[in-house]
């Protein structure tokens, strides 16, 4: 098998436009909304009160359980038949946004509980609401241990917005099957989308040790 | 040792009745009453369990107590039921401050924000001025240029003087002592029995919960002794310390100064 490298160059630019415009807008957009999300379900299962808590599980249950692409399909092809039509974007971020929202709720939930009940307690003391000390105090120390799994649900998105092509969002991969489907290089193209993920995500991953160590300079070594 | 405000005519800063407790069938507190003499300060001593840290937790709400009353004068009143609520409570802590046993200071702070939030967030103070003020109090405990340190770069002993500061900056009319030494190894433990003392000296009114006898003989002019949540023995402290009545403060006093 010879490699096409021409058309390997000739792509490259392609795809990668499909991931500027399509996958990484789409990817940090809906980890913003996601997080908004999840930290909302995380103080409605941390709150006292039943019912709320109660809500923000079955959100995470559903989400949890099931397919992404089933929630993408159920968004832009099942909304329609009861008369709420999407564009793909609007579909996809809903749908990116959501699922994102699911899952770190679970580990925001995690990192609020794994700050000392002293530091509550600390903000109380020096007349602190709850809501106050929450943002000045637990969120701060909160978010030190939520980095890495975080970094892990964005890297985790970023690739899981391949599934947008299904629902005719321009983005990377969609590129790829484009120029695929017209040159029949599909081994040479694939595996050259496959490296354009790769490179974002090991962008994203030296992000994440950056943040970390940003984070880190408050804790003892 | 005596103190200008140490005449039994002082001025009553904050009377607690009948603090009442229990977790489950566990009765903790058994109708506890405390009176607090504005530049006074009160010694809670007893035998761990007894009671005594629930107790001091009662005067700032943090510990919601099933029953009774905690009342400034001059300024808020609170009646507990089991029903009051965190937020109902939070009006006690504008009045007082709290230094901890294990400090709780905030670790992603520098030691001059740990001093200054209460002040700036809550008090809404000019944040220049709270500055100010938090760097004259950093430097009468000796830690003018540890300001910009993170917590976890100071030794145990210079935490607590910082979560000292950071009490005083609130410039609350009752500080709440809980066993401020007792996570220190020895040889730290004077650095913040000085502070301490000096801060009695100049009239603060406190409530100190304490291990350290022969300190609390030195700086209280009460002492209240707690066992199984209730009140054995009080006065003062030549009295409760050196000829205490009750067979059971007997026993707690020879037990702390005679280890062995």
């Amino acid at each position: 098998m010879t490699v096409d490298w021409n058309l390997f160059l000739d792509s490259l630019w392609p795809i990668t436009q499909g991931a500027l415009k399509g996958t990484i807008p789409l990817s940090l957009i809906s980890f913003v909304i996601g997080l908004a999300i999840a930290l909302l379900m995380a103080l409605m299962r941390l709150s006292g009160n039943a019912v709320i808590s109660f809500i923000a599980r079955a959100y995470i249950s559903a989400i949890r359980g099931t397919p992404l692409l089933v929630q993408l399909f159920v968004i832009f092809y099942g909304l329609p038949s009861i008369g709420v039509t999407l564009n793909p974007w609007p579909s996809a971020v809903i749908a990116f946004s959501l699922n994102v929202g699911g899952y770190a709720a679970e580990v925001i939930r995690a990192a609020i509980l794994s700050v000392p009940k002293g530091q509550w307690e600390a903000g109380y003391t020096i007349g602190m609401s709850r809501t106050l000390t929450l943002r000045r105090l637990i969120l701060p120390q909160a978010a030190r241990v939520a980095v890495p799994p975080l970094s892990n649900t964005f890297i985790s998105l970023v690739k899981d917005t391949s599934l947008a092509s299904v629902v005719l969002v321009t983005e990377a991969f969609r590129k790829a099957q484009e120029i695929a489907a017209f040159s029949q290089e599909f081994m040479l193209i694939y595996i050259e989308a496959a490296l354009i993920y790769w490179v974002i995500c090991l962008v994203l991953s030296m992000g994440q040790t950056r943040l970390e160590r940003r984070f880190d300079r408050y804790v003892a070594r | 040792m005596s103190h200008a405000s140490n005449s039994p005519e002082a001025t009553v800063l904050l009377k607690a009745t009948g603090l009442q407790k229990s977790f489950g069938d566990h009765e903790v507190l058994t109708s506890i009453d405390l009176q607090i003499g504005k530049g006074q300060v009160l010694a809670l001593i007893g035998p761990s369990g007894s009671g005594k840290t629930t107790v001091l937790r009662c005067l700032n709400g943090l510990e919601i107590p099933d029953g009774g009353e905690v009342a400034f004068d001059k300024g808020p009143t609170v009646s507990f039921t089991s029903k009051t609520t965190q937020r109902q409570a939070q009006v006690l802590r504008s009045q007082s401050a709290m230094v901890f046993q294990n400090y709780n200071l905030f670790p992603h702070m520098t030691v001059l924000e740990n001093v200054i939030e209460g002040p700036v967030r809550v008090q809404k103070r000019k944040r220049a001025e709270a500055i100010a003020e938090a760097e004259s109090l950093l430097a009468r405990v000796g830690l003018a240029e540890k300001r910009d340190q993170y917590p976890h770069q100071l030794s145990g002993g210079q935490q607590q003087r910082v979560g000292i500061v950071r009490a005083l900056a609130l410039k609350p009319s009752l500080l709440l002592f809980d066993e401020p030494t007792s996570a220190l190894d020895p040889e730290l433990v004077g650095d913040v029995l000085r502070v301490i003392k000096e801060l009695a000296d100049e009239g603060w009114t406190m409530v100190l919960v304490t291990h350290e006898l022969a300190f609390a003989r030195e700086v209280a002019d009460e002492i209240v002794f707690m066992d199984q949540g209730v009140v054995v023995e009080r006065g003062h402290p030549d009295v409760v310390l050196r000829a205490p009545q009750n067979e059971r403060t007997q026993q707690f006093v020879h037990r702390l100064l005679n280890p062995f």
